[in-house]
């Protein structure tokens, strides 16, 4: 029986990519990199250190590295600060890399979103429907 | 057979039910009595209602000696809501990013 009032509910995507772990790996650490295809930032891979993932739109994440495992396993705290309770958005991100024979499985799994907390699945739900309002702006701009 | 959104707006459409979830959500865990005490309507009036709201997975009761506890179940709302999909919509984008990054990337 799940206990609903510790429930979390996730988000997972996952891919099969044709390049090797370590390549990956490198992409989902190295700053410069990390910013091509996710946000600016200030990440290092070390289990504690405090980062910030900033987007075009002006929005910045907090976040925490909570588990590094190279060319394995990558976990961090997601989490937007917001003075109005209901846009607050608390998650843990983790990259799963795991070797095929063609390439690396990549599975992300985003997690956190409690049911019970009300201003939290709220704040979620209207968290990402700001962002993602924001980031079709700036997609259209940089057309 | 009516899906699980029209049980949901069915449901939360009458407005002392919709009352009755939206305090459970607001202050948490009531008993019938509490509740009926704020209410503008009889208790088994109040408990017709939670055995609605119930039906629908909004509300969870716990029996705790005579007394019946009622808690709001927003994980009930989640189909309306599908947060989920447009957050696997913005890691589907970025992934799609990350695999332009690769192919550029030296080995």
């Amino acid at each position: 029986m799940t206990n609903t009032s510790t429930e979390t509910r996730s988000v997972v995507v996952e891919r099969e990519f044709p390049h090797s772990p370590e390549k990956m790996w490198r992409a989902l650490t190295q700053p410069h990199l990390i910013q091509e295809w996710l946000m600016k930032n200030d990440f290092a891979p070390h289990v504690g250190h405090r980062f910030n993932l900033r987007g075009d739109w002006g929005g910045v994440l907090d976040c925490e590295v909570l588990a590094v495992e190279p060319n394995k396993t990558l976990s961090y705290t997601w989490n937007f600060a917001h003075d109005d309770p209901a846009y607050n958005l608390q998650s843990v991100v983790t990259f799963t890399l795991t070797a095929t024979r063609t390439g690396t499985h990549l599975r992300m799994e985003q997690s956190g979103f409690r049911p019970g907390q009300p201003q939290a699945y709220g704040g979620a739900q209207a968290g990402w429907q700001q962002f993602f309002a924001k980031l079709e702006q700036v997609l259209a701009r940089a057309d | 057979m009516p899906t699980t959104h029209d049980v949901l707006f069915r449901t939360l459409a009458d407005p002392t039910r919709r009352a009755l979830f939206e305090r459970l959500c607001r202050e948490g865990e009531q008993t019938v009595g509490a509740l009926t005490s704020q209410a503008k309507v009889s208790q088994p009036a109040v408990s017709k209602h939670l055995g609605v709201l119930k039906q629908a997975g909004l509300v969870r009761e716990r029996h705790e000696g005579r007394q019946t506890h009622y808690s709001a179940q927003l994980g009930a709302l989640a189909p309306l809501i599908d947060w989920t999909k447009q957050m696997a919509g913005f890691w589907e984008s970025r992934f799609d990013r990350l695999e332009d990054l690769l192919r550029r990337m030296d080995q």
